[in-house]
């Protein structure tokens, strides 16, 4: 990893980006998108607040300039805590689906 | 050899990969930390969906606005706070800082008054917590969460403003120059993470059930 010094006007850019998908998400959140639980709502802050998050990380964290071993590190936690998230809601929104059993010896 | 590089290492530059790795391994930690936060509040949510919206619809949308916006300008200071070390620029490295410092402070003044506000209107949960409707008792799940997820980016700000007091020290004193500067690159690492955190938490909480029905 030589030192790589990114430029003012990157990080003013990235920092004006940021500001603009802030201001898409609070709009975004005056309208009634639809879906149950507001899925469509959430799929939009969410996919915002990755983008945003990722820009932060690459950028102003310095990964897209970094060694391949820091992007495996930060891929795993990333991952690990979709996981986390993912799992536990296939089993939490997934209730009621289907029937419950009969219960044991009846 | 430098003197700033420790006898177990090659050369600065494996100094610095181990230091920003060993960073990282630390904020994965953050992340499964935070995950857990993130998890139970998803989960709750979608089981007292309407109490959780109403919590919701209860924020100061204004002042969670504004605080994001505060809050990604610090780390754009951090990051050139950064820069001006990687550049040996003394002058620079400390006014970036005092200023990464000063949007930290705002935000945690702000979040104050937010939090001022909610004990005035009886919101924060436990004895004198009070909602009317049918849903008071999720209600004060939805704010237990917001005061346990919140509290903990605060406390997280604060820790990480008693690191920038420190390296503003350390970089008046012209410690940082663009041959040694991991102290500033694992400190901004870490404000950075703090900030991402924030760009979840804000949808999450203020955002995602805003509208009205």
């Amino acid at each position: 990893m030589d030192t790589h010094i990114l430029p003012t006007r990157l990080y003013v850019g990235i920092f004006l980006i940021l500001l603009t998908l802030t201001a898409a998400t609070v709009t975004a959140s005056f309208f009634d998108l639809g879906g149950r639980l507001n899925s469509a709502n959430v799929l939009v802050a969410m996919s915002i607040a990755c983008g945003k998050a990722l820009l932060v990380v690459l950028f102003f964290m310095h990964v897209r300039y970094s060694p391949r071993l820091i992007w495996v590190f930060v891929g795993a936690g990333f991952f690990w805590l979709a996981i986390l998230i993912a799992l536990t809601m296939s089993d939490y929104l997934s209730r009621g689906w289907l029937p419950l059993p009969a219960p044991w010896g009846t | 050899m430098a003197e700033h590089v420790a006898h177990h290492f090659e050369d600065a530059e494996q100094q610095r990969e181990a230091a920003t790795l060993g960073m990282w391994a630390f904020l994965i930690t953050e992340i499964m930390f935070f995950g857990g936060l993130f998890a139970g509040y998803t989960v709750y949510r979608s089981t007292y969906f309407d109490a959780f919206a109403e919590g919701s619809r209860h924020l100061d949308l204004v002042l969670g606005t504004v605080n994001t916006a505060i809050l990604i300008g610090s780390s754009l200071t951090m990051a050139l706070a950064v820069q001006a070390a990687q550049r040996s620029r003394r002058g620079p490295q400390v006014v970036f800082l005092l200023l990464t410092i000063l949007l930290g402070l705002a935000f945690l003044g702000i979040k104050a008054v937010e939090y001022g506000h909610k004990f005035e209107q009886h919101l924060v949960p436990g004895r004198f917590f009070s909602w009317p409707g049918p849903h008071a008792s999720n209600v004060q799940l939805f704010f237990s969460f917001y005061f346990a997820m919140t509290g903990m980016h605060a406390l997280h700000m604060i820790i990480g403003i008693g690191l920038l007091i420190w390296l503003t020290i350390q970089a008046r004193r012209g410690r940082f120059t663009g041959s040694y500067y991991n102290p500033m690159e694992v400190s901004g690492l870490y404000w950075h993470f703090v900030d991402i955190v924030w760009i979840f938490l804000f949808p999450l909480l203020y955002l995602i059930d805003r509208h009205v029905h």
